[in-house]
């Protein structure tokens, strides 16, 4: 990989300079919301044969070394991992640690998302064992990057973006490398089983289905067969087993508790005040629930409606913890679509309901298919670094330019039927609501509703909001409204300086590039 | 010899100042901020304002910064420098229009809400929450060490705070020390003080003394309205005594914690022990034709135990309550607010009355009973409050046809 990091920027359709060659690689520049038609075939990975496999099913190899060595490892390759152990992941590290030892150059980390954790993965980038990274950058691994350190341009993809990566074969994958919470010595696998029991493994399902090798590593071995089967054996080369896969209580990570801030709360409370007031929410209607402080809040405010009226929603889109699964079990709730677990709350309903289910980004996410159910929720209710006076908005970087989030499954998230983005109207004097997003993360017309403490504003494409709110007694005011009295308090922030190098680049949900992320200056 | 000033603390929408005076080299400003990307010149710019306005030719200025506002930061250095050389130069904001609101002798006091006054990360959102009033208190919630800055700060915030709507209430100090905060208070448009550990009448007259004299000094002619707090069992023998000291006394509140102090027992949820001074107290402020207000309930997770002590307070004759957490406001509102049976009977005695006035009769009746006009008064109260409280829709009316 000795391409220049980028070339050949062009301005896409949402007005942002982009480059279209990546790391020496070809790249779509955004054409608009459902504007790219993608043409030819899917991406097909070799086939296999079972005349190479052993009849017993017994694909144990000694190490995750020995492994690596048959998966072939060598320069140059893309390795991937996972990250439903969230901060408390052990694999990845280990991985590059081999390559290292192994003195491999130049690979492509391609983690479903990063966590601080992974700090440890900052010395292979500095001594080039691995080359760049492709996935979410938040905490020592942003600052890394924003700084410009990167050999290569960071790739930040959605969930959903990923699995539609992998599957157009914009990103083949030479190595994937799936922990397990449980796994059989065929490579069965799933995540509700074991001490590290995580819930699910969605994140590694089109892995397990395109990448050309493909590792499970486990520290449950169980007779065959494991069951369930979210990962099946039949994708899968080598089985390993190690003493640890992940720690368990680093696993539930992220905000878990309702938040307990007045503040918050109270823009907790006006949400769902909006949600009832405005009919979004009826007998029958379904919800996206994060697991951010607010979110859990606004969830709990839906499950008082549900209950006032005697209604039930049909589903939840989660992001699982024991608030939705206590509305499980209560009855407010027909489903729980999950996407990934969050608490022990969560893997244990997971495990014992079968109204508890483990969904991947191709059935939730995926753009690049006949249809996902993203685009069926009613309410989806998301957090945001900063929103711009167009309504486009912004979650990797924060004003000052520094990549502290990863997408997730955000933008998938905005195709549903009423976007919401409760928000602070500042923070630390920092104003949410800016003349312009400093990354483009969303194209305003996906985002509806703006709540902050201090009033609601309704993207003026929604005349229909728009007119039912009228009837309520909700501060409803213009997003310019709302910046103005943000400036009012904090004073009109001037706009952060960042260098014109760029160091990574943002996909929208169909593979187009959407946003660049440009190098902060460091003093 | 120490000739350093220091204020502020290390806090988010805080910063901490050190200032130190020198012989020659002018201002020097030394400025770590969190947002130095966005406001960092402001903020030079707003030292050097501030250290001009004051007079300061020469001196070093550190400022640790973390996401203060404005009146925040101005308070700080200004409270550094004064702490280590004379000047009677202040640095004010312009005062806020709505700032300089005068509020009603007898308005809603269901809830005011207390607000440390050396926390500035408390004060920006408090008003958001709605309560009846806001408290920037001097007293309590401020460490001795930091009663000096306190002062720039709750000044500042007078003129400079949204409140939005919320009656602007500032909690003084005890004795002398109090008497000296309202320099630094009255002439900023307060609505209402709180005088703590009142004990006699004559404690009301030093307040009130000193107010008249400081509204003379600054050629404000504004209500200013005191609320005295009884916290002793001295205070509660006084209570009428208090009550009707002065014209500009409107409410007086209770303070159980310390006086069940005083007494020697311990304060309970059932409240036994202060039975008798609650009864007093109310009885104090309705013989004086004032509103008796009730102690704080300091327990804020326990948002059914704060109810049941709402309802048992208002059926004692209380009409309002303190909170120190904003998710007190509300329980406190829905609870001291008119109940269904109140608003049923108000909502009949107000349409009557229309009614009566349409077809010019001079005679309200409901019923076969006739009504005063004290008890149309009251009941429009009640819906208003009913209304207020969110109880009752606005267009009730229009619903009920």
């Amino acid at each position: 990989m000795k391409n220049k990091k980028y070339d050949k920027l062009v301005k896409n359709a949402a007005g942002r300079i982009v480059p279209t060659i990546i790391n020496g690689e070809e790249h779509v520049p955004f054409m608009g919301v459902g504007k790219y038609r993608p043409t030819g075939r899917k991406y097909g990975p070799p086939i296999p044969t079972c005349a190479d496999y052993p009849e017993d099913g017994n694909k144990v190899v000694e190490s995750l070394k020995e492994a690596l060595i048959k998966a072939g490892l060598k320069d140059g390759m893309t390795i991937s991992t996972h990250h439903h152990f969230r901060n408390g992941d052990l694999i990845a590290n280990m991985v590059f640690d081999i390559a290292h030892e192994l003195g491999v150059k130049d690979l492509r980390w391609f983690p479903s998302a990063s966590f601080p954790c992974h700090e440890h993965l900052i010395q292979y980038l500095e001594d080039g064992t691995i080359h760049h990274i492709e996935g979410s950058m938040n905490g020592p691994l942003g600052k890394y990057a924003s700084e410009g350190k990167m050999r290569g341009l960071g790739i930040l993809r959605s969930h959903g973006g990923r699995y539609q990566a992998i599957q157009d074969g914009e990103v083949v994958i030479d190595i994937a490398v799936i922990a397990a919470p449980t796994a059989d010595p065929f490579g069965n696998a799933n995540g509700v089983e074991g001490d590290a029991a995580c819930g699910l493994l969605g994140f590694a399902l089109g892995d397990s289905q395109y990448a050309h090798k493909v590792i499970v590593v486990t520290d449950n071995l169980v007779p065959f067969p494991a069951i369930p089967w979210q990962i099946q054996g039949n994708y899968v080369d080598y089985v390993v087993k190690v003493d640890k896969v992940g720690i368990p209580e680093k696993i539930v990570s992220g905000t878990t508790q309702i938040t307990k801030s007045p503040d918050r709360l109270l823009i907790a409370e006006m949400t769902a005040k909006f949600c009832e007031q405005t009919g979004l929410i009826y007998n029958g209607f379904s919800y996206q629930a994060g697991a951010g402080g607010t979110s859990l809040s606004i969830g709990n405010y839906f499950a008082d409606i549900l209950r006032k009226n005697g209604w039930k929603a049909r589903f939840i889109r989660a992001g699982s913890n024991k608030y939705p699964v206590q509305m499980l079990e209560e009855g407010l709730v027909d489903y729980i679509l999950d996407g990934q677990t969050f608490d022990l709350e969560g893997v244990r309903s997971m495990r014992e309901n079968p109204n508890h289910v483990w969904t991947s980004p191709f059935t939730s996410y995926n753009y690049h298919s006949k249809g996902n159910f993203a685009s069926m929720v009613d309410i989806v209710v998301l957090g945001a670094t900063e929103v711009d006076l167009n309504f486009n908005a912004n979650v990797v970087t924060h004003s000052d330019g520094y990549l502290l989030h990863g997408i997730g499954g955000w933008q998938n998230t905005l195709f549903g039927k009423t976007t919401i983005l409760p928000i602070p109207l500042f923070r630390d004097r920092i104003p949410v609501i800016r003349d312009e997003v400093t990354t483009l993360c969303a194209p305003g017309e996906m985002i509806d509703v703006i709540v902050t403490e201090r009033g609601i504003a309704i993207n003026p494409l929604r005349q229909d909001l728009i007119e039912k709110a009228k009837k309520t007694d909700l501060p409803i005011k213009t997003i310019e409204q709302l910046k103005e009295e943000a400036e009012e308090i904090c004073g009109v922030p001037e706009k952060a300086e960042l260098d014109d190098e760029i160091i990574a680049v943002i996909k929208w949900v169909d593979g187009t590039v959407i946003d660049s992320v440009r190098k902060v200056k460091t003093k | 010899m120490d000739n350093k000033g220091i204020a502020g603390n290390i806090a988010k929408s805080d910063c901490y100042v050190e200032f130190t005076p020198r012989d020659s080299g002018g201002n020097l400003i030394k400025l770590d901020s969190k947002v130095e990307a966005y406001y960092g010149n402001h903020i030079r710019k707003l030292a050097e304002n501030v250290l001009e306005k004051l007079g300061v030719k020469n001196s070093e200025l550190s400022i640790t910064d973390q996401g203060a506002l404005d009146f925040v930061i101005a308070a700080r250095i200004e409270a550094a420098v004064k702490k280590v050389s004379d000047t009677a130069n202040e640095f004010l904001f312009d005062i806020r229009e709505e700032n300089k609101t005068p509020s009603g002798k007898s308005q809603t006091r269901f809830s005011r809400l207390y607000l440390p006054g050396n926390t500035p990360k408390l004060m920006i959102n408090a008003g958001i929450h709605k309560p009846n009033g806001l408290i920037l208190d001097l007293e309590d919630a401020v460490a001795p060490d930091k009663k000096h800055e306190a002062r720039f700060l709750v000044r500042n915030a007078l003129r400079i705070l949204h409140f939005y709507g919320a009656e602007r209430m500032v909690r003084i100090n005890q004795g002398e020390r109090g008497i000296k905060d309202l320099e630094f208070v009255i002439p900023h448009f307060p609505n209402l003080i709180l005088v703590p550990k009142c004990e006699s009448a004559e404690d009301i007259k030093k307040v009130n003394d000193t107010i008249d004299r400081l509204k003379r000094e600054n050629n404000i002619d504004f209500p200013v309205w005191l609320m005295p707090i009884v916290e002793s069992a001295k205070g509660v023998m006084e209570a009428y005594n208090i009550a009707k000291s002065a014209e500009n006394v409107v409410a007086m509140a209770i303070g159980l914690e310390d006086y069940t102090a005083d007494l020697g027992v311990r304060r309970t949820n059932e409240g036994t022990e202060s039975f008798f001074a609650r009864t007093m107290l109310v009885n104090a402020c309705k013989a004086a034709g004032i509103q008796p207000i009730d102690s704080v309930f300091s327990d804020v997770s326990d948002m059914d135990a704060l109810a049941e002590n709402v309802k048992k307070s208002k059926s004692l004759g209380f009409e309002g309550m303190g909170c120190i957490h904003p998710r007190q406001i509300k329980v406190i509102h829905e609870n001291f607010a008119p109940d269904d049976v109140e608003i049923e009977k108000a909502k009949k005695i107000y349409l009557a009355f229309k009614e009566a006035k349409a077809k010019g009769l001079g005679v309200v009746s409901l019923g076969t009973k006739m009504i005063d006009a004290p008890v149309v008064k009251r009941a429009v109260s009640t819906i208003n409050l009913a209304v207020t409280t969110g109880k009752l829709n606005k267009n009730w009316e229009e619903d009920e046809k």
